[in-house]
């Protein structure tokens, strides 16, 4: 059906420009549920379906792009026909860089059938779970299914089809005094346990009740991979974009040591259980691209447009809003084990598991971090951001955990805080965490840093 | 079928299906949007979006589903499918679900627009955006960039109750920036702020904006600002400009008035609030200076309507009245729970989400002073404007934000030019230090509004005028 449906515009924008016109187009049918609770019980419980077609074509020199979520055959028509006026209309185009010439993908994506068959009742169940293994402490978070299809084909021959579908589950216990979290994401329904998760949540909870101010300034840090996934989300919309490379306002310079020598970055949307569609909207095959390895940096992402401006060819990243630019968003930091180790087991107290709880072993003095929030660019090149921390926070002293403290504020060279040297050690495992504003798939593992600079307390 | 016959259809099933109400909205919309980058078009994009969302209630567990398209069948099968997911809610039940009660409302509503937006030639709009950017390019922008986008939404409401309500809002904006690349940093100036200014009005806010006459001087203050000294730390009076302003009210006052953050509906994402419904009435938010209007019918304000998505006629409100907090945005189910006896506050981003709790016009009645005076009373500060960083935490008391440019302030005048202005503050002390509030207000608006899971982008509108406030810290830097 969604082939069809590409089949027919490309028809339609033959019949309407005489071939003149190079064309892609995408058609993108999804079929998300997402059931919500707050104060331990679920109070929105939502599901849509949605079908997009995505039309960009370039006809005498000129680009418009047009979507709708309408499908029968006047709908159609007319989005060919108003996207046809707009490229009439548009100034020239100079940098146009023409098609994706035909290629297969390496994938057609996971699925998993229960997933796709998934019913209010799944993801209610999922949040019970969740909720009966918090210890009576109040919660709040959201389990979500998606299943999504998607079709591209173009006017240069090139045709491609895959699917994805995907699971989260993400909650917070709390306390009258604090909140404890525990987000996970998968390609299975399987993959998300609500009990495992409630109580790892609640066992945060609790371990963070009163926390004490700590004076603001430069500490050592473990990043829990919830925190981690922040970084990583930045590193790749900020850092490894290569319209942001191109353009200067990138920190990322190829063949630079930029990072400590144990640092791996990878992005990798297509292994086996990855979350995702296996080919970007411009209808190139995504693969696995290694950004930065033993420290230094190997690539950044480019769509098209960028890799021609950059002169060498799309890794597979261009993105509907191209304003921001391509960005690797299934990056992964490599964990310091080997894949097929033993995962890590649930522990006593409050890190999230025995990988983070080695790396907290090895700390004299610093600071454990669950979890960021708003984070926010301060200089674009330098990538300084500020935020907040989350959902648990605790002074560690002589590998210990010793107390809970409020939040506080950061503000950081995400970068600087990986420079060579910086980097104390990385968690043995790598969990995949839930996307959140866009299509992401990141996955981390736990982070030991050297150095990071807080700058604020809760009191201001 | 009209479009009131495909919302009755669904609602109907729902009802049949089991639910005690349900309501359910037709959206139709056309969205265009222009970029342009040092003196090209980068992207042109026109999208149409049309679909029914329904909402049912059975029992006290609530349930939504939407499909893109309407036809009879479809929609009744949406209804089925909406009371289908609330009856699973149970599953993990909450306590019993009211609304406040509404008078079934009939009507039909329009924002106020002079030159329709998508009837403007795209030449000239590209025109437009070219010759901005150009120009600033010959000023010396490393990268200039400007941005036009226009919403033009139609929707149909019917309700169980008996609510059968049209709207038409058509919405646009523009705006460019300048950005210059330094050895170690960046810096960006924008007009009229990052990523435009935007309303419920016609392209007779684009024209009125006039951006080509401002394209070169902010060009000229990008470059300026990489060789000014940095902005210095410490305590200080500080001036914000009304931009920056509407940033301030948006994030520690706008968000904090949710009253479904303030139940906790919000805590694992969003995040709550700091305030206590127990001092709704008692608490003192800022000082006698601040009054703050929930206020959706502002002729043109980003944020108007003239019913919300729950068929609450628009209704002007204080928030904060003489510095004191005396008003929440509500829905009819948040509002119940609270006990409070009006709604009105409830929007979506699109017929594919669920309405929420969101902010619509939430801005500054005008105070007593003129920037100019504000300055002249001035011996030792700084003058902060147009927003380039916010974070806030999640219960919207600790902020940081930056701005594109200050200047220091001595002896009641304007002096250097400052680089990378930060400050800090937590909300109730920073909004009870303001001692000084100008009456010019500006309407902003803010077409980025992020809430909700799955997201929801919002617009809301922000009257805001230039402001002092005493003893902030300054100048928080990596």
């Amino acid at each position: 059906m969604i082939d069809e449906l590409a089949s027919q515009v490309l028809d339609f924008v033959k019949a309407a420009t005489g071939g003149a016109a190079e064309a892609e187009v995408v058609v993108e049918r999804q079929a998300l549920a997402l059931t919500r609770f707050a104060n331990s019980y679920i109070h929105q419980n939502v599901a849509d379906t949605a079908t997009v077609v995505r039309l960009r074509l370039h006809i005498d020199g000129r680009t418009a792009a047009g979507t709708t979520t309408l499908t029968d055959p006047g709908a159609l028509r007319d989005l060919v026909e108003r996207t046809v006026s707009a490229a009439r209309l548009c100034p020239p185009d100079k940098s146009w860089p023409g098609l994706t010439p035909p290629a297969a993908a390496l994938t057609t994506g996971t699925v998993d059938e229960a997933i796709v068959a998934a019913t209010p009742a799944d993801r209610a169940a999922r949040v019970h779970d969740f909720v009966a293994a918090a210890q009576g402490l109040t919660t709040a978070g959201y389990c979500r299914t998606r299943h999504k299809r998607v079709a591209f084909a173009n006017s240069a021959g090139q045709y491609v089809e895959g699917a994805s579908t995907d699971v989260a589950l993400d909650g917070i216990a709390r306390t009258p005094s604090s909140d404890g979290v525990a987000r996970r994401a998968g390609s299975r329904l399987s993959d998300v346990d609500g009990s495992v998760l409630g109580a790892r949540a609640a066992a945060k909870a609790l371990a963070a009740v009163d926390p004490v101010e700590l004076p603001p300034g430069r500490y050592e840090v473990v990043l829990e991979p919830t925190a981690v996934h922040d970084v990583l989300r930045c590193l790749a919309v900020y850092g490894f974009n290569g319209k942001a490379v191109g353009e200067r306002r990138s920190f990322a310079v190829v063949g630079e040591a930029q990072m400590d020598p144990s640092v791996n970055l990878v992005d990798d949307p297509v292994f086996a259980g990855a979350i995702g569609i296996p080919f970007d909207i411009e209808g190139t095959p995504k693969r696995r691209v290694e950004m930065v390895s033993g420290g230094v940096t190997t690539a950044v992402a480019h769509d098209r447009r960028t890799a021609t401006e950059a002169g060498t060819s799309s890794t597979g990243h261009a993105a509907a809003d191209s304003q921001s630019g391509p960005a690797p968003m299934s990056l992964r930091l490599t964990p310091s084990t080997p894949d097929g180790a033993e995962p890590p087991s649930e522990v006593d107290g409050p890190a999230a598991d025995s990988s983070v709880a080695a790396l907290v072993a090895g700390v004299s003095r610093g600071v454990l971090v669950t979890d960021h929030w708003y984070t926010r660019v301060l200089d674009p090149r330098t990538l300084v951001m500020t935020g907040l921390t989350r959902n648990g926070v605790w002074l560690i002293e002589d590998g210990q955990v010793v107390w809970p403290v409020r939040n506080m504020r950061f503000t950081q060279s995400y970068p600087q805080a990986m420079a060579p040297g910086a980097v104390l050690g990385i968690g043995s495992h790598a969990v995949p965490m839930p996307a959140t504003y866009e299509d992401s798939s990141f996955i981390a593992p736990a982070l030991r840093l050297a150095s990071w600079n807080f700058t604020g307390g809760a009191s201001g | 079928m009209t479009h009131f016959d495909v919302a009755s259809a669904a609602v109907e099933a729902a009802l049949a299906a089991g639910a005690r109400y349900a309501d359910a909205r037709v959206m139709h919309r056309r969205y265009e949007s222009m970029t342009a980058r040092n003196g090209d078009i980068e992207e042109l994009g026109q999208n149409e979006s049309a679909g029914i969302g329904v909402r049912a209630l059975v029992g006290s567990g609530w349930g939504f589903f939407a499909v893109p398209d309407l036809a009879d069948a479809a929609a009744r099968a949406a209804g089925e499918q909406a009371a289908a997911i609330a009856a699973a809610s149970a599953t993990v039940a909450g306590p019993a679900a009211d609304l406040v009660p509404v008078p079934a409302e009939s009507g039909s509503w329009s924002s106020e627009c002079l030159i329709d937006p998508l009837s403007v030639a795209l030449s000239d709009k590209g025109d437009l955006l070219v010759g901005a950017t150009d120009e600033a390019r010959r000023h010396g922008a490393d990268l200039a960039e400007g941005l036009y986008q226009i919403w033009d939404t139609t929707k149909w409401f019917v309700s169980s109750e008996g609510h059968r309500i049209d709207q038409h809002i058509r919405e646009c904006g523009a705006g460019i920036s300048a950005t210059v690349i330094g050895e170690g940093e960046t810096q960006r100036r924008s007009y009229p702020s990052y990523r435009g200014q935007y309303g419920t009005r016609g392209w007779e806010l684009v024209n009125e904006l006039d951006l080509g006459a401002h394209a070169g001087r902010i060009a000229d203050e990008a470059r300026a600002l990489l060789s000014a000294p940095l902005c210095p730390a410490g305590n200080t009076s500080l001036i914000l400009g009304s931009e920056q302003m509407a940033l301030q009210i948006h994030e520690s006052v706008g968000h904090a008035i949710e009253l479904d953050r303030i139940l906790g509906w919000e805590a694992a994402y969003a995040g709550t609030s700091w305030l206590n419904l127990a001092e709704l009435g008692r608490l003192r938010y800022g000082s006698d200076l601040m009054n703050i209007v929930i206020d959706p019918s502002v002729p043109g304000g980003l944020g108007s309507f003239g019913y919300d998505d729950e068929g609450t006629p628009a209704t002007a409100r204080y928030a904060v009245r003489n510095g004191q907090w005396v008003g929440v945005l509500a829905g009819r189910d948040s509002a119940a729970t609270a006990g409070l006896d009006y709604a009105g506050s409830v929007r979506s981003d699109g017929w594919a989400r669920l309405p929420m709790v969101r902010m619509t016009n939430v801005g500054l009645e005008p105070g007593p002073h003129t920037l100019e005076e504000i300055i002249a009373s001035t011996d030792d500060g700084i003058y902060m404007d147009n927003n380039r960083s916010w974070s806030i935490d999640d219960k919207r008391l600790n902020f940081q934000f930056g701005c594109e440019i200050a200047w220091e302030v001595k002896d009641g005048k304007l002096g250097r030019m400052l680089r990378n202005p930060t400050y800090t503050g937590i909300g109730p002390v920073f909004w009870q230090s303001m001692d000084m509030l100008s009456s010019e207000i500006v309407p902003w608006g803010t077409p980025n509004c992020g809430k909700g899971q799955p997201g929801q982008v919002g617009h809301t509108g922000h009257p805001a005028a230039p402001a002092r406030f005493t003893d902030v810290r300054v100048g928080v830097r990596g």
